[in-house]
């Protein structure tokens, strides 16, 4: 078993007096799919928030295990993060809405087409190399409409595509990123059943690629088929930690969002758990 | 007839040398989304590098044909990014993600930093050129008076469409000009993309410099003299053709400027010169008051 791809370590974001993230300590192993769960304000976002750079960590550490050794992520500016290799989507669709959906693929490419290319240097001669670069991002691009079924839409603005497809188009934007880990926040939110299963179907896609995945979701149904591991955040503090099997018949999970209750099932969609 | 077609020529060529600063005003408010008051001193300090680069070239022995213009539009241009990027890094870069004001406050400290700058190291006196590019092409003979194109505003015009041109490929087709895109719609994500977005702001401020820069060598080869105070009004006409244009628009900062030259110069040949600024500025005022965004501007979308 190697190293895990993400290691969170004694996690505390603070907002004046409110303690959003309370010492938070879990894994993601490399190439599982790995769910972060909990009622609405657990924590979940800020937690993602903090992986990607948004926030800076009161306290604790977030080491990730990418293609080039341990980074410590706690304290990386938000560009290099990126180049580090970890990607995210958000709950509220953060397309570039003015451009092109190619576009909005190509952008997420920039990074490497600028060190390809001598840092804009041959792209401004006009160079082979930087049209060999183009042509390789162009293609990488196609590859994950064609994953995302957005072919046909590859040159209509982002801002115009139907909820649906922007969705899969944000996850597509983020896979071009070529990314170790992938943070999805909610990706299913919105989606009819059908395109929910789709979205199954594409993580699942994702992860066998070799890419991990980080998952916050409500809809249960998404979480319990597709996860191999289950973190469960409530007030800010992890409660649970395990296997959906395990998770499901958690005692505190089922209290937190049922509030003190007999029920065996699986903790229902936490809609009204706010 | 004739004399209409004329003040069109002379409204064009003017057009141009606003519309290339213009651009830089429209670029730097998309991606930050402040007004950057300094940038018509950059502009001045554009054509005072040019003037000081025709003195040494001819001083060199170089003379003063279409190759030593060609050599003094690069320095100059080269010279005044440089000017544009310390600009960014010195007094705006620091103040990012401060208040909004902050940024601005800090844009007239810098103007007047430049203007008076040049004024000691330059000197307060009007400096003239000899003119460089002279002659004209009469184009029509009507009613006793003939339209002509100098040469000197034909090369205005083409310059400034190369360059224009240029820079649009640069804008939509390169990879440079997609971060810069996604800079302007969202930084944040951008960002979040593995984009350097100091680095792009940095090259925006680059670019903006040395279109300036541009304008600037155009200024002192069409008039003839500059002083360390004609980034003022060209900058506030400049700002005022982003303006009309839709700021945030390239396109529109262009053509903002193409009109601010052409009413100047339409008001000047037919009703007084004296009003020509009253007049400019005026039909801006009525104009934002029936398109609050310019002509080409589109409406700010709420972010959710």
């Amino acid at each position: 078993m190697s190293a895990p791809i993400l290691q969170v370590r004694e996690l505390v974001m603070r907002f004046g007096g409110l303690t959003a993230v309370n010492q938070v300590s879990f894994e993601a192993a490399q190439g599982d799919i790995t769910a972060v769960i909990g009622p609405n304000g657990a924590g979940k976002t800020t937690v993602f928030n903090l992986i990607t750079g948004f926030y800076t960590p009161s306290a604790g550490e977030i080491l990730l295990n990418g293609r080039d050794g341990q980074r410590a992520l706690h304290n990386t500016p938000g560009h290099r993060i990126a180049q580090a290799g970890v990607a995210r989507t958000f709950q509220n669709i953060r397309l570039f809405p003015g451009m092109t959906v190619l576009e909005n693929l190509l952008v997420a490419q920039h990074n490497r087409l600028q060190a390809a290319t001598g840092f804009g240097i041959a792209a401004v001669l006009g160079l082979g190399r930087y049209r060999a670069a183009e042509r390789e991002a162009v293609e990488r691009a196609k590859h994950w409409l064609e994953a995302t079924r957005l072919m046909d839409r590859a040159d209509d603005a982002a801002g115009s595509l139907p909820y649906g497809a922007q969705r899969r188009l944000e996850i597509a934007r983020a896979m071009c990123t070529d990314p170790v880990l992938l943070c999805l926040d909610e990706p299913a939110a919105g989606l009819n059943p059908r395109e929910s299963e789709e979205l199954a179907e594409l993580i699942r896609l994702i992860r066998g690629r070799g890419c991990s995945i980080l998952l916050i979701e409500h809809d249960m149904g998404v979480v319990m088929r597709i996860s191999d591991h289950i973190v469960v955040l409530d007030h800010g503090k992890k409660i649970a930690d395990g296997t959906p099997a395990q998770i499901r018949a958690d005692e505190k999970v089922i209290a937190a969002y049922l509030g003190e209750g007999d029920e065996d099932e699986a903790p229902a969609p936490a809609e009204g758990a706010a | 007839m004739a004399y209409a077609l004329q003040q069109l020529i002379n409204g064009v060529a003017l057009g141009m040398i606003y519309g290339l600063i213009a651009v830089g005003y429209t670029m730097v408010y998309g991606i930050i989304g402040m007004i950057n008051f300094a940038h018509g001193d950059i502009f001045m300090i554009g054509a005072f590098i040019s003037l000081i680069s025709f003195v040494l070239i001819s001083m060199g022995g170089w003379g003063t044909g279409p190759g030593a213009i060609l050599l003094v539009l690069l320095v100059s241009m080269a010279v005044t990014a440089l000017y544009g990027w310390s600009v960014e890094r010195v007094a705006y870069r620091p103040l990012r993600g401060s208040f909004r004001l902050a940024p601005l406050i800090s844009a007239i400290g810098m103007s007047i930093v430049l203007q008076n700058y040049v004024q000691v190291a330059q000197g307060a006196r009007v400096k003239p050129i000899e003119s460089l590019v002279t002659g004209s092409v009469e184009l029509w003979h009507g009613n006793g008076f003939a339209v002509s194109i100098s040469t000197m505003q034909a090369m205005i015009v083409i310059v400034t469409l190369v360059i224009l041109a240029v820079f649009t490929w640069l804008v939509t087709r390169t990879s440079l000009g997609r971060a810069m895109r996604a800079c302007e719609q969202d930084r944040k994500m951008a960002g979040l993309l593995g984009i350097d977005t100091d680095r792009t702001i940095s090259i925006t401020f680059v670019i903006g410099a040395s279109l300036a820069a541009v304008a600037g060598t155009m200024y002192l080869l069409r008039y003839g003299v500059i002083d360390f105070y004609i980034g003022f009004l060209a900058g506030v006409k400049a700002f005022t053709a982003a303006v009309l244009g839709g700021i945030g628009s390239l396109p529109g900062a262009v053509l903002g400027g193409l009109l601010i030259g052409l009413i100047e110069t339409f008001w000047s040949a037919y009703f007084s010169v004296q009003y020509k600024d009253v007049a400019t500025f005026a039909i801006l005022a009525i104009t934002l008051v029936f398109m609050p965004t310019g002509l080409l501007g589109r409406a700010e979308v709420e972010k959710v």
